[in-house]
């Protein structure tokens, strides 16, 4: 086992190179990009000395953007691997600073969301699996319906509506109260919980319809299967059949699934956080794509690259956790 | 009059959409009706328990009728089917695909896929060994978990796919034990798997009992099954095409392996198979089923020397023989009848080779031509005693009881 680990991880990182390269190149070729946009901004100052072009030399130089695609990308994986990650061009600030700034609202964002998907849709999708053509199935395939269907922002704004114009339980957006700084310890978490509440719904809502039909689907493969025929002909309770033969076998593929969404535990929501001004990651990435900011954008991207072969790596391994079939010895 | 024919045959296939409608409306109050019924018998005892007309008897078919509705119309899957399986003995039910011989046997377990299939006729008597016992067809859930398993146990025809592939082996026989004997001690459980284990032919049983299905062959598998299904001793064994998906030499060593448990563990076997070869090394009875009735029964000898229902007839004949040279193997002409509209006559009529005059009429009567010999048909109307016909229900009675 540990053996495969380690080939896979090395495995991952060649990826990771040729994956870096490409962003890279893209970054790059990119028309419009930061620095032609700051040439043009100093060029027609009324008190430019330069030309437009004197401009764009000087700041590529400045930027270190002069050198061509493959020898930048050299530079820039040198440096990053030596923990030097850069400054982002549009804050001002180091990455790694901005990174941390942002990324643990998006995470609790996240975690606080994947944790009720999962706490929902499984047991909702079970439900509806054993009484198939039922009302609990009915019921939840079109709740799951509705779920997968509904836009984002239409959806959040149907919620601000109710929750934050109607019945003014929640504000409509943004993280904290006028009064922020005037509340106590405790009192700033509860503020800042509450303005979490509306956008973790939104999350909530939009990723139940998938999992529930997923769990649905899997569960009624396996009920159909001979060994739970099997398992009721030696007389085990149906309760037990379900919920101990047929679960390890539908947790298979499932586990598979959760295990990959991990990266989408910190790349933030970009849509959902832009709604409702949620300073978290999904923004920052958002705002920094817009400006071709190529430090951040690469930083950024180089994580979330990890984390989606780390999230496959670990799928991998939960998948011969749960499934003897794949383990290897 | 061949223009009429297709287009009566495009009426029977074709369904509109209200017709689909009312049927699925018909279905859903039906199994609602029926699933109540069943409910409310788990509160008294007395609904479920019957005597045995032969106290010798393991289990009693009576006139047992199992219907699926489903979304195209009622299919009588099994439609008054009689039969008796006698303590410790082997009983063979043969036919071809789809003439009932699984759903009989799924009667028994009530392992029918409900709300969709549901013995909606007939009883199901299951010897309790104390003078009484259990009409299966009513008998709740609760009580036949206790059954399955323990009196009554099957072996599945797809020894692949029939154990969980996620839990050890030994884990598997482990459960059904405990699952009966609750009082037993882990390590007694553990004793007794590895005994099952020895009783069914597998050399090295501690190393099997730590491994996972798919780290064992076909015939190790189903080996396997067989230990799960005598590790309670249960007075009958239900073997459903034990060894349809074995090769040859391994049918053989199971088929066996069967017989000398049989005699080890004094159970009745209720062997369900099309491989006549199978029941006639096996059986001591033998019926023979036809589109979900029993077309004829009798002990092996008799069937096998003396083969009398025309179907039956037919069954002998396209089994190949060692040692004969024929052209062609025979078989019997054109397909079993539609089971959503079955005819109101013989259902072999139309495919009979031997049909008479009589044919025309409504279904053959039982006609019992010897002591154990019994056939279903009017060729045999006058040379024995007519013992009355296969009763079907009527879903739309029942409907408005």
């Amino acid at each position: 086992m540990l053996k495969y680990t380690i080939k896979r991880i090395l495995y991952s990182v060649l990826i990771l190179f040729f994956v870096m390269f490409i962003i890279y190149l893209l970054m790059y070729s990119l028309p419009g990009g930061y620095i032609q946009t700051r040439a043009q901004e100093l060029a027609s100052k009324p008190n430019s000395t330069k030309s437009y072009q004197e401009w764009l030399d000087f700041l590529n130089a400045q930027y270190g953007m002069d050198k061509g695609v493959v020898q930048g990308y050299f530079t820039w994986l040198g440096s990053a691997a030596s923990g030097n990650l850069g400054d982002s061009w549009v804050w001002t600030l180091p990455v790694t600073e901005v990174f941390h700034n942002t990324v643990w609202y998006s995470f609790i964002l996240g975690a606080v969301s994947f944790v009720f998907e999962i706490i929902i849709a499984i047991p909702l999708g079970i439900k509806a699996a054993k009484n198939q053509y039922g009302f609990t199935d009915y019921f939840a395939s079109v709740f799951s319906m509705i779920c997968i269907s509904m836009p984002t922002f239409f959806l959040a704004t149907l919620l601000k509506y109710v929750f934050a114009i109607k019945l003014e339980w929640f504000e409509i957006s943004g993280m904290k109260s006028r009064d922020y700084i005037n509340l106590s310890e405790f009192g700033k978490f509860l503020d800042v919980a509450a303005h979490f509440v509306l956008p973790a719904i939104t999350l909530i809502i939009i990723s139940i319809g998938g999992l529930m039909r997923y769990t649905r689907t899997n569960m009624l493969e396996v009920l159909n299967s001979d060994y739970i025929r099997t398992a009721r002909a030696k007389g085990v309770p149906e309760k037990k059949v379900i919920n101990y033969h047929a679960f390890r076998n539908t947790l298979v593929p499932l586990v598979t699934t959760l295990g990959g969404s991990l990266p989408g535990l910190f790349s933030g929501a970009l849509i959902t956080e832009t709604l409702f001004a949620i300073r978290g990651i999904g923004h920052a990435s958002y705002q920094s794509m817009l400006q071709a900011d190529i430090p951040f954008i690469m930083f950024y991207l180089a994580f979330l690259s990890i984390l989606t072969l780390l999230g496959n790596l670990i799928s991998d391994l939960l998948y011969a956790v749960v499934d003897p079939r794949v383990r290897l010895s | 009059m061949d223009n009429e024919k297709t287009k009566k045959k495009k009426k029977s296939s074709y369904i509109t959409t209200s017709e689909s409608r009312k049927i699925t409306r018909f279905n859903r109050r039906i199994t609602k009706k029926l699933e109540k019924k069943r409910e409310s018998a788990s509160k008294d005892p007395s609904l479920y328990t019957t005597k045995m007309k032969d106290p010798e008897n393991v289990v009693e078919f009576d006139n047992v009728c199992t219907y699926f509705f489903t979304d195209v119309g009622v299919v009588k899957a099994v439609d008054g089917v009689n039969f008796n399986i006698p303590k410790c003995s082997t009983v063979g039910v043969v036919g071809e695909s789809g003439c009932g011989k699984s759903v009989t046997s799924l009667s028994l377990m009530q392992l029918l896929q409900r709300p969709m299939g549901q013995t909606v006729g007939g009883e199901i008597r299951f010897n309790k060994g104390d003078g009484t016992a259990y009409n299966i067809v009513n008998t709740p859930n609760s009580v036949m978990e206790k059954i399955r398993g323990n009196k009554i146990s099957m072996i599945f025809q797809e020894p692949m796919t029939s154990l969980n592939p996620i839990f050890k082996v030994g884990k598997q026989i482990d459960e059904v034990i405990i699952l009966h004997n609750p009082e037993m001690e882990k390590e007694a459980v553990k004793e007794r798997t590895l005994e099952m284990l020895d009783l069914v032919g597998i050399a090295n049983k501690e190393g099997v009992y730590d491994m996972y299905p798919h780290e064992l062959s076909g015939g190790m598998r189903q080996r396997i099954c067989i230990a799960i299904a005598l590790a309670c001793s249960p007075t009958i064994i239900i073997a459903d095409e034990p060894t349809t998906a074995l090769d040859v030499t391994i049918q053989a060593q199971i088929l066996d392996l069967l017989r000398n448990l049989k005699e080890k563990l004094n159970s009745s076997i209720m062997l369900i198979t099309h491989d006549l070869g199978v029941v006639a090394g096996m059986a001591d009875y033998v019926v023979v089923m036809y589109a979900g009735r029993i077309v004829e029964k009798g002990t092996a000898r008799e069937i096998f020397h003396n083969p009398s229902h025309p179907y039956t007839i037919g069954l002998m004949k396209s089994k190949p023989v060692v040692g004969q040279k024929v052209e062609e193997l025979y078989n019997i002409p054109g397909n079993v009848p539609n089971p959503v509209s079955m005819p109101n006559y013989c259902y072999f009529r139309d495919r009979c080779e031997m049909r008479c005059d009589k044919c025309d009429g409504a279904y053959p009567p039982e006609v019992k031509i010897g002591d154990t010999h019994i056939v279903s048909c009017y060729r045999y109307i006058d040379k024995g005693e007519v013992l009355g016909q296969p009763k079907s229900v009527d879903v739309e009675e029942l409907i408005n009881e």
